[in-house]
């Protein structure tokens, strides 16, 4: 199948799991959320005491399983990476999930938000363009991670050790657990649908490449528009399934788990922005190279579940009520770190090429 | 005259293309590009046809080049 079918496929599928997940029991207008659901893996294990929002998706476990085994059965696509800048991409991850949450959301959630008639979301779509913008032109000016070097392919077989564990963790329930009793993580599809789902949607997410911060990246950059199709796929497909569902609700108030406070919908979303176009990947982009051998991936989503947990842990998360003073220090405090963190890296890297320049030269 | 080396290996999305493109943009057509994943190779060969240059592959252990002419 031509590669711009199976984006597009991808983004049916997405578009329809998040309408159907939440009929089946997903929170509202949270039938997908990579920010959401690591959160609660991370409330589920007990890294934050949010109890509102403790819960180990199986959606997640699916995105990794899924990928891992399709990169697996086809020739080249499984492939061990790591060894580029693993703390910076750990830091990376951090802030850009301290950005979705202050928003309350990943991009494929804004977008299902969206979907789903909550306006309250296009000032976070347009805060997440903008930090796109902005990051793509960092890499334009030499914003370079580094280079990762290959390992072994038994090495990447942690990760999805991990997720496995976390599916058992689900399955057997042990005391030591945090499942909400109440509130957003209570809410959840069967479980086995979850899983299924995850798994399908990781298979087709790594087959497609999919991702909401290169759709709008490679629009920028290259006037490619095959990633974009897949976005609009989600959304017209999204859309359709909630209004045959009868979940379309239209408006600017009363939108579950979301907010109001446009400002910090848009700067939430800019860090967002910035940050995925830094580590090459949206959340979901993430977790799908994580499940399919790229270490430098795993070290950000761990740094997105540690960004989740101090998120909650010091109140820096929005709430249907707003962003308090604490989430707004945040998202300024990382505006500027993120800024001074592309300046030292372009500037450094463009002084190590200009040196690699002169001894090539006077070498001759 | 010998072509110009782009090595994209270990380098995450975009660098590739965008390295590409700049060199494509400074005049530079007739390169040797070294892809190491998948999705660089994907993603570097769709941009070269867009640019309406042509190329052949040569596999080299786990990685290619994408050779322009």
């Amino acid at each position: 199948m031509k590669q711009s079918r199976v984006i597009i496929l991808t983004g049916v599928v997405i578009g329809l799991a998040g309408a159907l997940l939440m009929w089946l029991g997903n929170p509202a207008n949270m039938g997908l959320c990579l920010a959401c659901f690591w959160r609660d893996v991370a409330g589920g294990i007990g890294l934050h005491r949010a109890g509102v929002v403790q819960n180990i998706r199986l959606e997640i476990v699916g995105f990794i399983l899924g990928a891992f085994v399709i990169a697996n059965l086809v020739k080249g696509e499984y492939k061990v990476q790591s060894g580029s800048s693993p703390f910076t991409r750990f830091f990376l991850g951090a802030a850009m999930m301290i950005g979705a949450l202050v928003f309350l959301g990943c991009p494929w959630r804004m977008v299902l938000r969206l979907s789903g008639g909550d306006w309250t979301a296009i000032s976070g779509l347009f805060g997440f363009i903008a930090g796109v913008y902005l990051a793509t032109e960092f890499l334009k000016k030499g914003f370079s991670l580094g280079r990762a070097s290959t390992e072994r392919d038994t090495k990447g077989y942690l990760f999805p050790a991990v997720a496995v564990g976390l599916l058992l963790l689900r399955l057997i329930n042990p005391e030591f657990i945090f499942l909400s009793e109440s509130g957003p993580g209570s809410h959840f599809a069967p479980l086995w649908i979850t899983l299924v789902v995850g798994l399908l949607i990781g298979g087709l997410a790594q087959r497609s490449r999919i991702c909401s911060a290169g759709a709008i990246r490679d629009v920028i950059l290259v006037r490619d528009f095959d990633l974009f199709k897949g976005m609009i796929a989600i959304i017209v497909f999204a859309t359709g399934a909630n209004i045959a569902l009868g979940q379309f609700n239209p408006g600017f108030t009363g939108q579950a788990v979301a907010h109001t406070d446009y400002l910090w919908n848009f700067l939430g979303m800019f860090v967002v922005g910035i940050t995925a176009i830094m580590l090459g990947g949206c959340p979901l982009r993430q977790t799908i190279l994580a499940g399919e051998g790229n270490i430098d991936s795993v070290i950000a989503v761990f740094g997105m579940v540690f960004g989740a947990a101090i998120s909650h842990n010091f109140g820096l998360a929005g709430s249907p009520d707003g962003v308090g003073f604490n989430g707004r220090a945040a998202t300024i405090g990382l505006i500027i770190a993120l800024l001074i963190l592309a300046w030292v890296n372009i500037t450094q890297n463009n002084k190590e090429i200009a040196t690699r320049r002169r001894e090539a030269s006077s070498n001759v | 005259m010998s072509k110009k080396l782009i090595d994209t290996s270990g380098l995450s999305c975009p660098q590739p293309v965008l390295l590409v493109k700049q060199a494509v943009e400074a005049g530079n057509k007739d390169l040797d590009i070294i892809v190491d994943t998948e999705v660089a190779r994907e993603n570097v060969g769709k941009y070269l046809k867009k640019a309406g240059l042509e190329y052949r592959e040569e596999e080299d252990g786990r990685q290619y080049h994408l050779l322009t002419e």
